[in-house]
This record gives structure tokens, sequence and C-alpha cells, in this order.
């Protein structure tokens, strides 16, 4: 048994439903801080709704969630969105970056969402790693697509999360793309210390990433 | 901070729609403002220009149209009453004060006003130059109307006959300017007075010139008499002192006579009393105010109900504005609960961008408003006298301005509610 202080994500007899039909059956599910993952799965085996109660976006039917030591069961309403927001960095196929803000203000926004103080430097710093500076005033209208995923990434990464969860952030793109993204989110990631973890049906992901778990259709 | 940044900023995304909220803000509440500020400078303007008349004595008639002959030149008298008559009531105990007029005359549409130097007096005229008249055709003109007629001390007119322009004039008996009086911000300022006298003598030798036929009329009053009547309201200013008290021919014919009660206790009997002799009319410019502004009321009431639909158009054209962008926010709104945001800074976050249309709007109505009525009242002050300002605050508006910065507020109401309620997971699992 690991020692519940070193999990970026402890997962234990979770079920979810949607009415009668069981959406996401799993015994245990676990990741090392630091660590990364892939979360595998034919399309509808519940991948990204096992992504969103980690998130806290939904709540088990039954079963423990416990992300960075916290059991999230515990936590609703603002408590929730708040630890939601200082320690998880979201990545989403569609990037929903803010079309009325320009890239610096979307990742300003994060930052302070997370309830840190605006920390300009590091913001530079990051657009710089991520090879976007000189975007800092464009609208994401502007960007180009692999410009654009890396200014979701920013704004996943700009607060330091402890835990970093993508869901396929790399469907959309070529091999080449898609190996890039990847390598990024995990360079990134072991930057600042963060524990990745990638939900994904892309066969590609699974060799770049130090673990791989498989779901199945629930019986 | 960051929310209302990003409420600038998404208002920002549809500029055309966003102004066009604003400008229907706008268009509503200047009219709300407009008819708020002329609405009550109106009844100001009708009260002070009354202020100090308990009662007006004319002919009989309509006591609307006497009120707003004698007391604020704006229609014709009903007729004309004898001295005589009117002097009988002057010497009621009951009252104070008792100023004739006799109407008739005009220049360049200004009214020429036979009076005494009480008349003046009322509303608190004081000369800017020279001096009032002393002999008759010396006339003293009112701020406004020296101003726009071009008439100063020493300059000569001729009145037209009629109260309205074009009438013919006494070319052969024009009045001369012997002074000036100072802007008072009242119906004086833009009337010409004069002597009763004059005004009698140019109307009895006009009646024999067109009778032709010998008239002794004319020459009823020497001129030294005439002079001795103004000297005695000049230098007498005893209120007790009812002006033609020393007239010496009562079959004069006055307009209307201004009286001012001597106790409160008065208003309960003299016109009554006067109305049921049957002779004269009485009629209280109080009393007939407030019906004319009744009657004025009705009308700004159904403008302001549709300066009111305006504002509702507003309102439902914001709610429609946000409630339609909402489908294509949904998943920047669960985004940024993803990011941290609670579901009340969502609720904010719409509410405030409601808010910052209004108040845009507002802000902008209540300029327009205020310029609308500066505008309206120059135009007011040059055309008819009327002294109005856009630069004035009524009370009304303070409540008005708060009540429609919550318009827009009210307008997102559903809308934020809908952003409360955003489904997050559903909404991101759908893409």
């Amino acid at each position: 048994m690991t020692d519940p202080a070193t999990l970026a994500v402890d997962v234990a007899g979770l079920e979810f439903s949607y009415g009668d039909n069981t959406v996401v059956s799993m015994e245990r599910c676990q990741l090392a801080r630091g660590r990364s993952l892939a979360v595998i799965g034919a399309s509808g085996c519940g991948k990204t709704t096992f992504l969103h109660l980690l998130a806290g976006l939904i709540r088990p039917a039954a079963g423990a969630i416990r992300v960075l030591g916290q059991d999230l069961t515990e936590l609703s309403g603002t408590p929730l969105d708040r630890f939601r927001g200082r320690n998880i960095g979201l990545v989403f196929q569609r990037l929903h970056l803010l079309p009325a803000l320009s890239v610096l203000e979307n990742v300003l926004l994060a930052q302070r969402l997370a309830g840190g103080r605006i920390d300009a430097a590091r913001v530079a710093a990051l657009l710089e790693q991520l090879d976007l500076d000189g975007l800092e005033q464009h609208k994401p209208s502007m960007l180009s697509q692999g410009q654009a995923q890396r200014v979701a990434i920013a704004r996943a990464l700009v607060h330091g999360p402890e835990l970093i969860m993508a869901d396929e952030p790399t469907s959309a793109l070529d091999d080449g793309h898609a190996e890039q993204a990847l390598a990024l989110l995990k360079t990134s990631a072991e930057t600042v210390g963060a524990a990745l973890l990638v939900v994904t049906h892309d066969q590609r992901v699974c060799g770049c990433l130090d673990g791989e778990f498989e779901m199945r259709v629930p019986a | 901070m960051t929310w209302l940044r990003l409420a600038v900023a998404n208002l920002g995304l549809s500029p055309l729609t966003s102004a066009v909220n604003v400008l229907l803000m706008a268009l509503g509440t200047a009219s709300i403002v407009l008819l708020l500020l002329a609405g009550s400078q109106l009844s100001e303007t009708m009260s002070r220009d009354a202020r100090g008349i308990d009662l007006v004595l004319g002919a009989t008639g309509s006591p609307v149209q006497l009120v707003l002959s004698a007391v604020y030149h704006a229609d014709v008298p009903p007729g004309n009453v004898r001295l005589e008559e009117a002097l009988r009531w002057a010497d009621d105990p009951r009252v104070r004060t008792a100023i004739p007029l006799s109407l008739g005359d005009s220049y360049r549409g200004y009214r020429i006003v036979g009076t005494t130097a009480d008349y003046a007096e009322l509303y608190e005229a004081g000369l800017a130059t020279g001096r009032f008249w002393d002999g008759t055709l010396e006339a003293v003109a009112g701020s406004a109307v020296a101003q726009s007629a071009g008439l100063g001390v020493g300059s000569s007119f001729a009145g037209a006959h009629g109260l309205e322009e074009g009438g013919h004039s006494h070319e052969s008996d024009p009045y001369r300017i012997v002074g000036v009086l100072e802007p008072t911000g009242t119906v004086v300022d833009r009337l010409i007075l004069t002597s009763l006298t004059s005004v009698w003598d140019l109307h009895a030798e006009e009646t024999s010139h067109a009778h032709t036929a010998g008239s002794d009329h004319a020459d009823d009053h020497d001129h030294d008499h005439d002079s001795n009547e103004a000297h005695k309201h000049d230098e007498n200013h005893d209120h007790e002192a009812v002006a033609g008290q020393d007239q010496p021919d009562p079959d004069r014919e006055i307009t209307a006579m201004l009286i001012r009660y001597s106790s409160p206790m008065a208003a309960m009997t003299l016109s009554r009393e006067v109305n049921s002799a049957g002779v004269l009319q009485a009629a209280a410019p109080a009393m007939e105010v407030s019906r004319i502004l009744q009657l004025i009321g009705i009308g700004l009431d159904g403008l302001s109900a549709f300066s009111w639909v305006l504002i509702l158009t507003a309102a439902l054209s914001v709610f429609a504005a946000l409630y339609g962008s909402l489908r294509a926010r949904r998943g920047d709104l669960a985004i940024l609960r993803c990011l941290g945001a609670t579901r009340w800074e969502l609720l904010v976050a719409l509410l405030l961008e409601g808010l910052l249309l209004s108040v845009l709007g507002v802000t902008l109505g209540f300029l327009a408003g205020h310029g609308a009525m500066e505008l309206l009242g120059a135009w007011l002050e040059n055309t008819r006298g009327v002294a109005m300002t856009g630069w004035t605050w009524v009370p009304a508006q303070t409540l008005l301005l708060f009540g429609l910065f919550g318009v827009g507020a009210v307008a997102a109401a559903i809308p934020a509610v809908q952003a409360y309620r955003t489904d997050v997971a559903r909404t991101l699992a759908e893409g």
C-alpha cells in the first residue's frame, strides 16, 4: 500500500451512473505525485466522465476520490471551486480560450481565479518557455491551432498546480503536432513538479508517459 | 476588477449590439430626463410669475384665459372692464394692493402694459438703467425686450395695435424708453411697461381719429394729470395705496387688476363675492395654474409613458443580447468554473455586463437630456422669454438614476441565473 501523502490521485470503488446506466465503475486507480499517467480506452468507456469526477465537476454515486490528499466528496460549492482552481490545471480538447481577452489576459485571469497574486514575471517566463512571447496582446482568434493550444497549456500551468489533467489533447493533431503537444505537457508538468493525467483514446500517447491505465466499458 | 474587465471585453466582442443597446437606453433616459426638467421648471416658472398675486379681476369669461392673459401674458384677455368697477373692489379692506393692467398694444410681439410702478416692484424688478416713466408715452423695457429688440434709454418705438406682431402701428405717437429693468427671470422681462394714461391716450386718440367725429375723450386727460398719477405711485410706496385711487376718470377701462389680499382670510370670501356680483370675474392664479399644470401634466404623462416604453425596449434588447450570447459562451463559462470561478462569480459577471450597458446608456442619456434641455431653454428664452436651463438637478432624477442603473441588471437577471446554473461537466462533454 502506497503512502496516501505521496499520491496525486487515489480512487477506490468508484461508481458513477446516469440514471440506470453505469458509466464508470473502477476498483482502484492511483497516480503518484510528479508522475504521468495515460488513461486509455475506447470511446464511450467513461474516460471524460472519469476526468470530470477527478476535477470535482460531478459527484460519484459511490466510492472515494482523493486528489492531492483531499477527499473531494467532502467539498462542495465555493470551496470545491476554489480547490479546483488552486490545485488542478485542466486542458481540454476544445481549448475555450476566452475570445474577448488577449493571450496575456487569458493567462492572467487563470492566475487570478486560482486565488494567487498576479505574478507578471512568472507569466512572462511561462509564455517565453512555451514559445508564446510576442503574442501577448493577440486575441485567440489570431492564433494558429498550435499557438492556441500552448496558450491553453500556459493557462493550466500558470498558477503552479500539483495536478494537471488533459482530455484528448492530441486528437485533433497530426502525428508531429501530437507528439509535440504531449512532450510539451510532460516537460511542463515536470518543470513545475506536477503530476500529469492524460485521458485519451489515442494510442500514440501511451509510450510517452510513465504509466498507462486502461478503462473498460462497465458490464 | 477581473470581472469588470471581462465584462467590458465581452461587450467589446459585439460592439454593434452593445452600441445599439446603449443608444436605446440613452434615448429613453434622455427623454425622461428632459420631461422631468421641463415639467419641474415649467411649474416653477409659472408659480414664480404668479407670486404675490392672489386674485386677478377682469372681464367675465374663462378664468384660465384671464390668468393666462393678465399674469403670464400668454393669451388674449377676455375683454376690458371699467376702472370704476375694479376700483370698488380695490378699496375693499381685504385687499392690500391692487395693481391695474391695461393691455392692447405690443412691439415686436412684446406686450406693452399700462400699469403702475407697483407692477415692477411685484417682481422685484429694479432699474438697470434710467428711471421709471414720468409722462405720457414714456416706457420702461424689460431686460429680454431691451436685449432682443435693441431698446435702450432714449430709443423710441411705435407700438402696434394688438397683442401679436404685425398689427397696425401707432406711428404718430412713438413711445420713448426712459428705463430698462434688471433681468428677473419672470414674465416682466419680456414686457414693456408704461403708464395707464399712455395706453389710454393712445387709444382715445385713435378712437377719435377713427371716428373723425369730435370725441373729447383724448382731452379728458391733460398731461399734468398723467404725470401726477405716475408720480404718486413712484414716490408713495405705500401698500395701502390703491392704484387708481387718484384716477380722475373712473370711466376709463382696464384689462385686469392684480390683487393681493391683506389677510389669508380674504381668500374665503372675496373671490366669491366678486363673482356673484356678476360684473367682474375673479380668478385665483394658484388654482388656475394647478388646473393648467394638470392639463399639461396629462400630456407630459403621455410622453413619459412613451419614454418608459423606450426604456423597456432597451431592457428587452439587453436581455436578448445577453441571452443570445449565452449559448455561444457556455463553453467559456464552463472553463471559467474549471479555472476556479464560483457559480456566484459567473452570475456577477453576467449582471455586470447588463449593468455596464445601462450605466453607459443612462450616463449618456442624462448628458443628452440636460444638453437638450439647455438647448430648448435657450430657444425658449429667445423666442418666448421663458427662462429654462439644462444645468439644474431635480430631486426625482436621483431616484431615476439609480432606478435606471438597475434596469440593465434586471434585464441581465435571467441570463445571469442561466450562467449560475451552467452544468460544467455536461457542457465540456458536449464540446
